[in-house]
């Protein structure tokens, strides 16, 4: 008793710590948003930037009414921007030269900016440029899925944890990352590679004084697994109480210029990112192969009794696969955030993709993990050219169920009995 | 500090509307995990059909109050199907997995603007049960002690319980019966009812229908009590609250749920009055206003964890009946 609260309270107190310089004040609010109509119809999913000149950066996402709102510091002037490429195909600004506006508003107030908007000629792009592009953003969406879903699949691998706060370990990397960039003043890269080194430190000291405790104690698997989700619920409000429920971006290349590669168009963000997740994938298949940890671990994950009666220590090898693991997904949570901003809840949205991309591939194969993920996240954005954007991940998850019926063991899974 | 009005409001809730509806959700998932061991991580998705079953037979369709419940049985025992067939054959977790992404599915597709002529988008169906409040007996508010219900509330209260106590008798004469004992035995080592010569299979998908049914009147008391149906209230969360309240109450006991919803939201809406009452006061600063409709969730979570280590078995149940295992 005394040492679990004692690690929930020691883990509060260091995010406390961190991040409470981060939160803002929201006594009345102050706010600016808006509608983004054409015609008669909301837009929705549309980007729209937010900053002055002190440095305050943030975005919003038009909903499916086509609201949004971003609540700013103080009172003041302010930049409105609106990003023309997340404007769904067929509408355009009505004057395309007004892509920002300078507003000031007052203490508590609440300013609406409006963009007009209006069709468009439909953008000549054919289908097959579309769906050319669609692979190229799912891959890359896939290999940042892949990063975190390789944590899932080996924690599961070697422990029989299904964990169900994995997502939290990503929302951790991302609001991390945010953390030494946006307060600490970090240049970009150090913030990330320190948020990935805290991750793994965050999973580390979670199996060090907590799982292995459970493990030590027997606790059975399905009472650890509804543990996992008490402690997922627990983080995720942590989060959104420490950070407050908005949406923020990096300072540093938030509103970054698409490269144009023949006929896809990709921001050197997500290159990179996609880069850098390549290489940490590849990485980690090389040490479970090659490395004798790798070894071991793949010895736990077999037979753990017999790992251990052949000198292998297996508390060791797990608390290191958990360091691993969380690293990768704080990982993932740093290149996701990079595009699609921070906030409290988006591991948890990544939650069930991830799920889906290692049951996919097998559930307990780190190969199997990082093809899965692919497949389920080049899915998702090419089933968009058939269903609309909103249900895509309905689709993804509608396919897994399908999987599940046909080849349960995942497609590189060995066909064991696993009923 | 206004401590009468923070224990009438805990205890109004704790024998009222979210008391009733989460234990109509977890005397459903008592039969599932507590009796069958079966990891339901979709209740919510139960609860949503049926609402949305009642909710668009009524608003959409234009059909009776009785259609529309049958219509939202019709949808829970449909959803039962489409989830048991693939994945009662697998590994515990599978099921949950399965279920809990169903769930999401079924939350997302209420959600979405494609659908919004039929299921009427993020802002959902609204006031649509006019015809059940016609029935009402009561023609004032009433007060049960501390407790204080509206007019309308204790209407649906009333209903709910009655509902809560004829499902649990059902589940009693359930598990006495040599059905309930092979669903037990199931939970215990499917492999020797197997051997028995029983279809551990078809007992299964017959528990998942059976809870799947059971907790889908929650959505109902919860639809036609709010008057609304908003698509996020069925998210996963409220699968966990249902767990929650089972747990504490004790799996595999059939006045586990009841126990269990009562003292979980009594002591839920106790600790937030209190809270609230403290931030408002200026007795604790590091606490917004608006930031104390979080802690609950702390709470929740905090409680699953502590549950879950150290007493399982929660308030009435017997540990050696629940030692599930996955592998």
């Amino acid at each position: 008793m005394r040492r679990l609260l004692l690690g929930i309270s020691a883990v509060a107190l260091a995010l406390w710590a961190l991040l409470v310089g981060g939160a803002p004040a929201m006594a009345a609010d102050t706010t600016i948003g808006g509608v983004i109509k054409s015609d008669q119809e909301a837009v929705p999913g549309v980007t729209v930037n937010v900053s002055d000149e002190t440095g305050f950066v943030e975005n919003a996402i038009s909903d499916e009414k086509g609201r949004w709102r971003v609540v700013v510091p103080q009172a003041g002037t302010y930049t409105v921007l609106i990003e023309t490429d997340t404007l769904p195909p067929g509408v355009s600004l009505r004057d395309p030269d007004r892509t920002s506006v300078e507003v000031t508003v007052g203490e508590g107030q609440t300013k609406s900016v409006l963009f007009p908007t209006c069709d468009a000629p439909v953008s000549s792009t054919s289908k097959l440029d579309q769906a050319l592009q669609l692979t190229v953003d799912g891959f890359i969406f896939g290999l940042t899925i892949a990063l975190a879903a390789v944590g899932l699949s080996l924690i599961f691998g070697t422990t029989g944890l299904t964990n169900f706060s994995h997502g939290e370990l990503v929302t951790f990397g991302s609001l991390m990352a945010y953390f030494f960039s946006a307060i600490m003043g970090l240049p970009f890269i150090v913030a990330a590679a320190a948020a990935v080194f805290a991750g793994g430190l965050f999973g580390f000291l979670q199996d060090r004084f907590f799982w292995r405790w459970l493990r030590k104690r027997g606790t059975a698997l399905i009472a650890m697994l509804v543990v996992s989700i008490g402690l997922g619920i627990f983080l995720r409000y942590f989060y959104l109480f420490i950070f407050g429920g908005n949406t923020r971006q990096y300072a540093e290349y938030s509103g970054q210029a698409g490269l144009v590669l023949g006929p896809i168009v990709v921001t050197p963000k997500a290159l990179v990112g996609a880069i850098v997740a390549v290489v940490f994938l590849a990485a980690t298949v090389a040490w479970l192969r090659f490395t004798r940890m790798g070894k071991a671990s793949r010895a736990i994950a077999d037979n753990p009794a017999l790992a251990s009666a052949s000198g292998i220590d297996v508390n060791r090898v797990i608390s290191i696969i958990w360091a691993a693991g969380a690293g990768l997904a704080a990982l993932a949570g740093v290149i996701y955030s990079l595009s699609n901003g921070v906030s409290w809840i988006s591991g948890f949205g990544l939650l069930l993709l991830i799920f889906a991309g290692v049951t996919l591939g097998g559930l307990g194969t780190a190969i199997g993990a990082i093809v899965g993920s692919i497949i389920v996240g080049t899915m998702i954005q090419l089933s968009t050219l058939l269903i609309p954007s909103e249900l895509k991940n309905v689709g993804a998850l509608a396919v897994l169920i399908i999987i599940l019926m046909i080849r349960p063991q995942g497609i590189l899974g060995r066909s064991e009995r696993v009923g | 500090m206004d401590w009468s009005n923070v224990y009438s409001q805990a205890l109004t809730q704790g024998i009222g509307i979210q008391a009733v509806i989460f234990c109509l959700a977890a005397i459903g998932l008592n039969v599932q995990f507590g009796y069958t061991g079966l990891l339901n991580f979709g209740q919510s998705g139960f609860l949503a059909v049926a609402a949305y079953g009642l909710g668009v037979s009524i608003a959409y369709a234009g059909w009776s109050l009785w259609v529309g419940l049958l219509v939202g049985i019709a949808a829970a025992v449909l959803l039962a199907l489409l989830l048991g067939i693939p994945t009662l054959r697998l590994r515990a977790d599978y099921l949950a997995i399965v279920t809990i992404a169903a769930a999401e599915i079924l939350r997302l597709t209420f959600r979405s603007v494609t659908f919004d002529p039929i299921f009427g988008g993020s802002d959902g169906i609204n006031r649509f049960a006019d015809d059940f409040y016609r029935y009402n007996p009561y023609s004032g508010p009433v007060k049960i002690g501390p407790a204080d219900f509206s007019q309308n509330d204790m209407w649906i209260v009333t209903i709910g319980w009655i509902l809560v106590v004829i499902l649990s008798i059902i589940v009693f004469l359930l598990m006495r019966s040599p059905w309930g004992r092979v669903i037990k035995a199931i939970r215990e080592d499917e492999d020797a009812v197997r051997s028995l010569g029983k279809s551990v299979y078809s007992y299964k998908l017959q528990a998942l229908i059976i809870g799947g049914v059971m907790g889908c009147f929650g959505g109902f008391i919860a639809a036609i009590a709010l008057q609304s149906i908003q698509p996020d209230y069925y998210s996963t969360d409220l699968t966990f609250f249902a767990y929650a309240v089972l747990i504490l109450g004790g799996a595999a006991r059939v006045l586990g749920p009841i126990v269990g919803s009562v003292v979980f939201w009594f002591l839920l809406v106790l600790i937030d009055g209190a809270l609230a009452n403290a931030v408002s006061s200026g007795a604790i600063d590091f606490i917004r206003n608006d930031q104390v409709g979080q802690i609950r969730y702390w709470i929740l979570g905090i409680s699953l964890m502590l549950l879950m280590i150290y007493r399982p078995q929660g308030i009435l149940g017997d540990k050696k009946e629940l030692s599930l295992d996955a592998r």
